[in-house]
């Protein structure tokens, strides 16, 4: 049983999904995704921002997780934000790509990862190189 | 979801790539291989136009930088048709914006490459 995303337990609807570790199923993990943040008071723009950050997410578990068959993405819907956590089992090829935070230190390799940062409001990465990566991001509504 | 993908030859020796649909981790190696087919022919003067692309990501993105690295190293560029907001957002953000030149229209991307 997965723990909860958010400390606050407010009502909290979730959604979950496993697509296969595939290049060829990223695409439904990032339109399933949107059409969750679409059930909430999001602009179109932010809904893109979180498609976006998901399918990076999903790509860096193709890319960098070996030995991981499947990708887990479970969404928890808030009044006022969405919380997305994207987990694999793999062990992580290449763990100090998480903490790329400048274009510069990015580079190509990175560039997902920097995008998830700057298009969320808050990002968690626990990298464990035997238990997989577990990658919590939130987006707030802006009302 | 898939990219579409039509080369065209344009004034001079310069190239224009019609991209149209969506470039993620499972369509960019086609764009990947188009662009290469071109600089490996020894053209590397490019306009890669997105107007009719609705989505890219990183890989899309690396795609686009490599072409450029590749063509730079022979006197070329690459330069973008791009109007789509939420894509020059992802340029912007990116910084790839001061590294690629984005126009609005073709041509005068085309223009730009002479």
């Amino acid at each position: 049983m997965n723990q909860p995303l958010t400390s606050a337990r407010r009502a909290a609807d979730v959604v979950e999904l496993k697509i296969p570790s595939k290049a060829e199923w990223v695409a439904v993990a990032r339109l399933a995704v949107a059409a969750v943040a679409n059930r909430l008071n999001f602009s179109i723009e932010d809904i893109e921002d979180v498609k976006l950050a998901v399918a990076e997410a999903c790509t860096n578990c193709i890319q960098h997780a070996h030995g991981s068959d499947q990708i887990e993405i479970t969404c928890e819907t808030e009044p006022d934000a969405l919380t997305v956590r994207v987990r694999d089992d793999g062990r992580a090829a290449r763990p100090e790509a998480v903490n790329a935070e400048k274009t510069d230190e990015a580079r190509v390799g990175g560039l997902g990862v920097f995008l998830i940062r700057s298009l969320m409001d808050s990002v968690e990465y626990d990298v464990h190189p035997e238990r997989g990566t577990n990658l919590v991001m939130t987006k707030k509504v802006v009302s | 979801m898939d990219i579409k993908v039509n080369v065209r030859e344009s004034q001079g020796d310069t190239y224009v790539v019609d991209l149209n649909g969506e470039i993620d981790v499972y369509t960019s190696p086609k764009v990947k291989d188009a662009i290469g087919d071109l600089i490996d022919k020894g053209h590397y003067n490019l306009v890669i136009n997105l107007e009719k692309v609705r989505y890219i990501d990183s890989t899309g993105l690396g795609v686009l930088i490599g072409g450029l690295k590749r063509v730079r190293e022979h006197g070329g560029t690459v330069n973008l048709v791009c109007t789509n907001p939420q894509i020059k957002k992802i340029f912007d953000i990116t910084g790839l914006v001061k590294i690629f030149g984005i126009y609005d229209d073709e041509d005068a991307a085309m223009k730009a490459l002479v």
